[in-house]
């Protein structure tokens, strides 16, 4: 692997006695594609604020493009974009201007500035909007705004904090495909979601955390290979009857999952699974088989219910 | 307005569980004052108790310091009165404007606009003239503590000259809610913070030149006029009348007029609640 | 913590030439960002600053001059009060827009933590704010100034270092109520009660209509700390030759700066420890 772009060793942030983010390391290569999965509150956006050289860690290294955060971030902010989770948009401005006053903080000349703006008004189909205030936008425009803004310095790194939250399926794969691009270019991007369908698309590698640590790291593949099986049953006997079902299914599958409204099954052959389920006497008002996903491995790796 | 330029959206199953529910009104003022008065509980009573002290300030600044380079002073009835007593009244008067006006359009615009709290409350079966009466209801409840509390301080100073300056008070709620009523349906025009800045620029003259510090017979004639046409002109000279005791027939113009002010104010803001709540 | 810097390497070579021109020029990109969302109410702002010395110079010049017809010590009334009422406006300009726009930033239109995601830290936009704020001050205050010549109320030749005494006193004003603001963190009244408890006893208790030696004594030392009165009183100085000391006079400059500057330097700690969450 060539010299990383990001490296964080036993990186810590605390607020008071709260501890945020717990000691995580991870590395991210030049070019690639880095995806933060984890539940609410986990400390995804406290890691990408300070990746984003916008908050002091409390303990541990973090070096990017080979310099430290504390001493250079004005220098390491001239080479991100950043999409934060929640917008911070200009209210007051409209919505060119937003990009044009954007693009003057990295000192980009006037006349550069204007031509990006123009050409990422077209990419985040806002160009028909170009006069309006941001206020009379809709959340999803907002949101292709912001994104758009985060790509006026053609940044080496781009860090996206949920990026496609609020928008419309056009619009994200729209995105997906400019991100898909952009690495082609060589953009190394850090993103989180909450869509596994957009991790699994996106990233090359991910790490899953939880209450500010790491709780597994790999590509999309390789963490269904490890924390999954390779096809998941999934039966429904109504919400009231699920647990009952559970204990009774017990020993079917490698696994179960109890949620609230179905019962996922972890096996080799889910085929083989329903026929077993069926054999006990149950019979589920749905069911269903399919290939595991990363969801399977996020929800075995943060889910409260777990049976093994 | 006719209820059937609504969108249909209550069910008649709705419509008969909810029998005064209308098009604007739900009969339900009571719970947003009670939410107002929640929320002044929880926050600061400084801030509450701060707005008394405004006029006590300017009353001891320029009743007392300014006073001092001039003495005593003619009203418009030509009594002679200390410099105190003349700008004590107009400051009640002044204060009763300034506060009506404050909640009607600073507070309404950023509740409206920033915090979006009547959004929420509009979600519910509360309709736009229930929260209108509300914060109105609201501004002229703060606005009679006030008053009250600087009567008391005139009282103090020995700044009421007559038994009639009771009936200062009743004045000063007259003053507000023509003042309210009126800055609401003003606020359903507004866009920016901008914008309101131009009523606070528009309130400065009012407030300056209303009789407030001197006689407006330092004038030309012209002027006196426009002067005697706007708002706190009568309500300052319909104070002063009665804190100096100086009963006039001229008071009933004065009251005829935050009459119609508010008659106007009402109907204006009614027609316009859709505009301001329901954008 | 040491810093295990490699400046050598390529890319960081590169993040930091690029990080050249936001470090040294940061704070003039925000000025530009303030004055470029002015442009919709640019035209506002001129007319309202032309306006108010119009309406006090007429209410106090000539209304509230009619009861003193005397004057203050040599001069008029209206050259006595001309002067409070230029650092007054200036005192208007600083603290609307140290108030609610700060609040504001961090809040409701939480511009600043864009900006901070740029090369820009927190300092260069507290500097950038105060430019674009000084620039509007100057230009309020020389309308006023102007008004105030017209009036006939600036007898001395000196006159027009008034508006320097007053720009001098928005600031320290502004930067004062910047530090307190850029701690807000939630709305509480805050500004009502800035504007209640500070704003006005300083318009009103800052020898601004009348001598400060008229107040009873214990009202005085609201005078003596208040930064209007003795920016007030540098103006009087310069429009017409208030007569006092030397020292007092040197007093009010170097405590004017003196707010300033300290202000200056705590609403920079603020920002960028605000923004750094
Ligand atoms: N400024 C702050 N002060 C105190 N606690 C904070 C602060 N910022 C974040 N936290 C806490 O740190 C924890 C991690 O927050 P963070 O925003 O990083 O979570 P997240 O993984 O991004 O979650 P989400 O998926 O909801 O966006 C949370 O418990 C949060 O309450
Ligand atoms: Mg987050």
């Amino acid at each position: 692997m060539s010299t990383p772009v990001i490296t964080a060793s036993a990186l810590t942030k605390t607020y008071g006695d709260f501890t945020a983010v717990d000691g995580i390391d991870f590395e991210v290569a030049p070019g690639e594609s880095f995806g933060l999965l984890g539940p609410n509150g986990a400390g995804k956006s406290t890691t990408m604020r300070m990746v984003g050289a916008v908050s002091t860690r409390t303990s541990g290294s973090l070096s990017i493009l080979g310099l430290d955060p504390n001493n250079h971030g004005p220098d390491i902010r001239s080479q991100l974009g950043v999409v934060p989770q929640q917008d911070n948009l200009d209210q007051e401005l409209r919505v060119r201007d937003n990009l044009l006053v954007y693009g003057r903080y990295f000192g980009l000349p006037r006349a550069v500035v204007a031509e990006r703006a123009d050409a990422l008004l077209e990419f985040a189909q806002l160009t028909d909007r170009k006069k309006a205030k941001v206020d009379d936008l809709s959340g999803g425009m907002k949101r292709r705004l912001t994104i758009a803004r985060a790509l006026i310095n053609e940044p080496r790194i781009l860090l996206l904090d949920e990026p496609t939250t609020g928008l419309d399926p056009q619009a994200r794969h729209i995105l997906w495909d400019r991100l898909f691009r952009l690495k082609e270019q060589g953009t190394t991007l850090v993103l989180t979601t909450h869509y596994m369908d957009e991790a699994e698309q996106l990233c090359d590698r991910l790490v899953v955390v939880d209450k500010g640590r790491i709780m597994a790291e790999g590509s999309p593949a390789s963490l269904i290979r490890e924390y999954s099986s390779r096809e998941v049953l999934e039966v429904r006997f109504g919400s009231d009857k699920n647990a009952e079902a559970a204990e009774r299914m017990a020993g079917v599958g490698e696994r179960l999952e109890v949620l609230p409204d179905r019962i996922l099954v972890y096996s080799e052959n889910g085929e083989a699974a329903l026929e077993a389920v069926t054999h006990l006497g149950l019979e589920p008002i749905t069911s269903l088989v399919r290939r595991s996903s990363l969801e399977d491995v996020f929800l075995r790796l943060t889910g409260r219910s777990l049976i093994e | 307005m006719s209820a059937a330029s609504l969108p249909a959206a209550a069910t008649t199953a709705e419509v008969a569980l909810q029998p005064r529910r209308s098009a604007l009104y739900a009969g339900n003022t009571g719970a947003v004052i009670h939410r107002g008065l929640l929320a002044t509980r929880s926050t600061n009573y400084l801030v509450v108790l701060s707005g008394f002290f405004e006029p006590v300030f300017y009353l001891l600044s320029l009743g007392i310091g300014f006073g001092a380079l001039v003495g005593t002073v003619q009203t418009s009835t030509g009594q002679e009165v200390p410099y105190a007593a003349f700008i004590a009244p107009a400051l009640l008067a002044v204060s009763a404007m300034n506060g009506a006006v404050y909640d009607s359009t600073w507070n309404v615009f950023f509740k409206l606009n920033y915090s979006k709290l009547y959004q929420g409350m509009l979600t519910t079966s509360l309709g736009p003239l229930d929260v209108a009466l509300g914060e109105i209801f609201l501004a002229l409840l703060r606005g009679a503590m006030y008053a009250l509390g600087f009567m008391v301080i005139m009282q103090a100073f020995g700044l009421n000259l007559a038994w009639t300056a009771l009936l200062a008070l009743p004045a000063v709620l007259l003053i507000a809610f023509g003042f309210a009523s009126l800055g609401m349906a003003i606020t359903s025009y507004m866009k920016t913070f901008q914008q309101i800045e131009w009523v606070t620029f528009i309130m400065l003259p009012m407030f300056l030149f209303s009789a407030t510090f001197y006689q407006i017979t330092v004038y030309p004639e012209a002027i006196q006029w426009v002067i005697q046409a706007l708002p706190l002109w009568h309500g300052v000279e319909l104070v002063r009348g009665l804190t100096t005791g100086a009963l006039s027939p001229m008071m009933f113009v004065h009251v005829g007029y935050y009459l119609v002010m508010i008659a106007i104010g009402v109907v204006f803001t009614t027609s316009r609640l859709r505009a301001l709540f329901l954008k | 913590m040491t810093a295990l810097d490699q400046t050598q390497r390529p890319d960081a070579a590169r993040a930091i030439a690029a990080g050249a021109a936001p470090r040294r020029w940061g704070s003039w990109y925000i000025a530009e960002h303030r004055i470029r969302a002015m442009k919709g109410y640019a035209g506002d702002a001129i007319f309202q600053s032309l306006g108010n010395p119009l309406i006090y110079l007429f209410a106090l010049g000539v209304g509230l001059a009619s009861l003193v017809p005397q004057g203050v010590g040599d001069v008029t009334y209206l050259q006595f009060v001309a002067p409070a009422l230029m650092a007054t406006a200036a005192m208007t300009v600083t603290a609307n827009e140290t108030s609610y726009p700060v609040m504001m930033g961090f809040k409701w239109n939480p511009i600043f933590f864009g900006m901070n995601a740029s090369p820009i830290t927190g300092a260069q936009i507290v500097n950038g704010m105060m430019i674009h704020i000084a620039l509007r001050v100057i230009v309020t205050v020389s309308i006023y100034f102007g008004v105030i010549v017209l009036f006939g109320a600036v007898p001395s030749s000196w006159g027009w270092l008034a508006i320097g005494a007053a720009t001098l006193t928005g600031m320290a004003i502004g930067v004062v109520i910047a530090t307190y603001t850029s701690t807000i963190t939630e709305d509480r009244g805050q500004m009502a009660m800035l504007q209640r408890f500070g704003i006005t006893p300083l318009f009103l208790f800052s020898g601004t209509f009348f001598p400060l030696e008229q107040l009873p004594i214990f009202l005085q030392p609201i005078g003596w700390v208040s930064p209007l009165w003795h920016g007030t009183e540098l103006g009087r100085v310069a429009t017409y030759g208030l007569d006092e000391p030397v020292w007092l006079t040197v007093t009010h400059v170097g405590y004017l700066a003196t707010l300033f500057v300290v202000g200056l330097w705590a609403t920079r700690k603020h920002f960028t420890k605000r923004l750094n969450k």
